[in-house]
């Protein structure tokens, strides 16, 4: 018997790495639904109501994208993350879009390979205290103890500022806003801090909101809007038009509700172009041509938006401020459609 | 006439290798083995290309980069403009500190639990029952959550200790201060301070060295190997003459005078702490955080111990008991002496594991803002630097060090209490 046994060679193959990432866009609709990271709950911003459904201002930004690119402002999947879980979730591909008051700065843009798509909230970090204490600056929080974030941009501006100011704080890091909360009513934390935003929408949910105040100090610049991961530019094109023609919608005076009448009634050629009855905006996108129609109507434009979820008529109550569109001497200005 | 021939040579073919038993198995171990490597190097090289391909090599060059975050509660001297590898340093200082406070809590309550369930008393066993079952049977993290609410939403608030008429008073003779913040409690102070070493000059390991606290331990270490030397000598006496001198009272002598000696010369006083600002200021701070986390993961891991202790006594066979009370040793000298000497070696192996999951479950603390290493070089270092990879990795390298070198200890202690064969 001499029959041998011939080991072939070992072969290794299929060592090839992944191709880089698919197009998002084809991914979001073959799943049919897009899947969007939002805080875990933060009244106004993103906040789920009675009935579960998600509402505010950030979750109107993924309703315009799942609109403008499924047809369907419901076909959202909603996952809530937390500051330090939300960069994992998206460069993991578990979420497709951020859009949770994230902070735009130069390392999460190049370092952490984000692409900030815009802004659709011009932030700055500010403190908040009970009246009783009797604080009238920041600069009077020596030795206070301090809740933030963890995983944010303000656990860094907040030891900046203390540093540079040489005042002592002891900081209490928190994952969500919903434990802050807890901590900072039960006297925990003698000061709360986070984007003036968040800290307006966290007092409004207080049980005596005029018991509490912010102090003057904005220590930081934070412009907060939607995110993508690099590398995928069709995405992100996707993304950034339909955040842009929101705000270009409330500058062009189009609603949600004349959107549909004036496409066909106005001579505005700019109109025309951004709900699609001239040119080929959204071919060049690879959506139809009524992708920023869609996307208006899911939730209004922008000044709608802000209105109805943390405008001067809500709880919530912030101004324009900043938030303005440039022709009344705020940042908003989206680059033009043509 | 016969001739001797050689039995024919067997040669080795290669179709031994499968079909000769004396060979297989090596055969089949060799093939899973580079089956298994070729796995292992697939996943590395995968990873590898595909964080290149992201633009995201492994390099940990980020590890020198200040950290820009603040650590509330720091062993060494930390601030926000030192190294991301100094705030792990803290965090994982923050680590080894609960992890051994709660093995050594645990152990204790572990014991006395185990002890006291096998009361004759029918309440305290019942009892004992009920708080085993409770915490063992609900994950540790609920129990961290709950401990730190209660801490938070149970206890005063600072502000209630101010004004003419305060809510909130501090407790043992205004020594102690027990807050929702956590509580103060005195510290040592020393007015003719020896100083501090100070080593590795400004690097991310630099750490001082209290001479005072080495002058302590060392008279306390000169002071114990006195007391075992006069031990010695009594039992050489009682060896010889069947007396046995009375040493307790020097013992008990060198025990405390040089000590008491040594903090009169460095002019030893307690340091109180005082409403100040905000906070109360001086005294030694411990943190709700610490608090809370301490407690859940003792009382948790003290149901599992109590439940080994448990099952070593009553490994041990009735007979030993008997015998020892045949010879009219007391109950509790049976088990002190006779009971659990010989439950240790059925204890100590499965204990080990408890202080393992105790350490591992301090990665919980992060639940309620207590800043381990998972806290600082998992948590905010990885979250600002976006390195997941390299913090996760050097996170598991932590913990396996940890996990291994207390096991190391412990194995060395088994080996010290295991049965001797002759």
């Amino acid at each position: 018997m001499n029959k041998s046994v011939v080991f072939g060679a070992l072969t290794v193959a299929g060592l090839a790495a992944s191709a880089a990432a698919a197009g998002t866009m084809d991914d979001v609709k073959a799943r049919g639904t897009l899947n969007c990271g939002v805080t875990t709950g933060l009244v106004g911003f993103a906040a789920p109501d009675a009935n579960g459904e998600w509402n505010g201002f950030d979750v109107s930004v993924c309703r315009a994208v799942a609109a403008a690119v499924l047809g369907d402002a419901s076909a959202v999947t909603f996952v809530p993350t937390t500051g330090k879980t939300r960069f994992t979730a998206l460069a993991s591909g578990e979420i497709d879009l951020l859009a949770r008051n994230t902070t735009w700065t130069f390392s999460r843009d190049v370092d952490l390979k984000f692409t900030f798509v815009g802004v659709n909230y011009y932030d700055g970090q500010g403190f908040m205290v009970p009246k009783e204490l009797g604080v009238s600056s920041a600069k009077d929080l020596d030795g206070a103890t301090v809740c933030i974030q963890t995983g944010t941009t303000t656990e860094l501006n907040l030891a900046d500022f203390f540093r540079t100011n040489n005042i002592s704080y002891e900081p209490v890091p928190i994952e969500t806003n919903a434990e802050a909360q807890q901590q900072y009513l039960a006297g925990a934390c003698d000061v709360y801090t986070t984007d003036a935003s968040g800290l307006a929408a966290t007092r409004a949910s207080f049980e005596d909101p005029a018991g509490h105040a912010l102090l003057p100090e904005i220590i930081s610049k934070e412009p907060l809007g939607p995110l993508v991961r690099h590398g995928d530019n069709e995405w992100g094109d996707v993304v950034r038009w339909t955040l842009n023609a929101i705000i270009t919608a409330e500058e062009l005076g189009v609603t949600s509700a004349n959107v549909a009448e004036i496409a066909s009634s106005t001579d505005n050629p700019e109109i025309k172009r951004l709900l699609g009855s001239e040119g080929t905006l959204g071919e060049m996108l690879g959506l139809d041509a009524e992708w920023a129609k869609r996307a208006i109507m899911a939730g209004g434009n922008y000044g709608e938006i802000f209105a109805k979820n943390i405008g001067e008529e809500t709880p919530i109550g912030l101004a324009r401020g900043l938030n303005a569109q440039w022709t009344e001497g705020g940042l908003l200005y989206s680059p033009p459609f043509r | 006439m016969t001739t001797l021939t050689d039995p024919p040579k067997e040669q080795f073919r290669l179709s031994m290798l499968l079909y000769d038993t004396r060979y297989r198995s090596a055969t089949i171990q060799v093939i899973a083995m580079l089956c298994f490597m070729l796995l292992a190097a697939w996943l590395i090289n995968n990873t590898a290309q595909n964080l290149a391909a992201l633009g995201k090599p492994i390099d940990f060059g980020f590890f020198s980069e200040p950290a820009s975050y603040d650590i509330n509660q720091r062993l060494l001297e930390y601030t926000s403009r030192d190294t991301h590898l100094r705030a792990a340093l803290m965090g994982l200082l923050n680590t080894l500190v609960v992890a051994v406070l709660g093995c050594i809590t645990a152990t204790i309550i572990g014991v006395f639990v185990g002890v006291l369930r096998l009361s004759s008393n029918w309440l305290v066993a019942r009892i004992m029952t009920v708080y085993v079952e409770m915490f063992r049977n609900v994950p540790v993290l609920l129990w961290i959550v709950l401990a730190m609410a209660i801490m938070i939403e149970s206890l005063p608030a600072p502000r209630a200790f101010r004004g003419e008429d305060p809510t909130a008073t501090m407790k043992l003779f205004d020594s102690v201060a027990i807050t929702n913040r956590g509580v103060y409690v005195p510290e040592f102070l020393f007015s003719r301070s020896l100083g501090n070493i100070h080593l590795f000059g400004d690097s991310s390991l630099r750490f001082d060295i209290s001479l005072d606290l080495m002058a302590v331990l060392v008279v306390l270490a000169l002071s114990i190997f006195a007391m075992r030397k006069v031990a010695a000598k009594a039992a050489a006496t009682q060896e010889a003459t069947g007396d046995r001198p009375k040493i307790w009272y020097i013992q008990l002598g060198l025990l405390f005078v040089p000590m008491a000696i040594l903090l009169t010369v460095l002019g030893c006083h307690f340091g109180y702490p005082e409403l100040k600002g905000f906070n109360f200021k001086g005294g030694t701070y411990m943190r709700n955080s610490l608090i809370a986390l301490w407690l859940a993961l003792s009382l948790y891991t003290a149901a599992f111990i109590a439940e080994i202790v448990r099952a070593g006594i009553l490994a041990i066979s009735k007979g030993q008991t008997e015998a020892a009370s045949a010879l009219g040793i007391r109950p509790g000298k049976t088990m002190r002496l006779v009971i659990l000497p010989q439950a240790l070696r059925v204890i100590i192996p499965p204990m080990i594991s408890n202080y393992l999951n105790l350490t591992k479950n301090s990665s919980l603390a992060i639940a309620v803002g207590y800043m381990d290493i998972t806290g600082t070089m998992g948590g905010i270092t990885m979250n600002q630097t976006g390195r997941e990879l390299e913090c996760v990795l050097l996170l598991m390298l932590a913990y396996l060090i940890i996990s291994l070198s207390i096991s190391a200890v412990m194995n060395w202690y088994n080996n010290s209490v295991k049965l001797v064969e002759r």
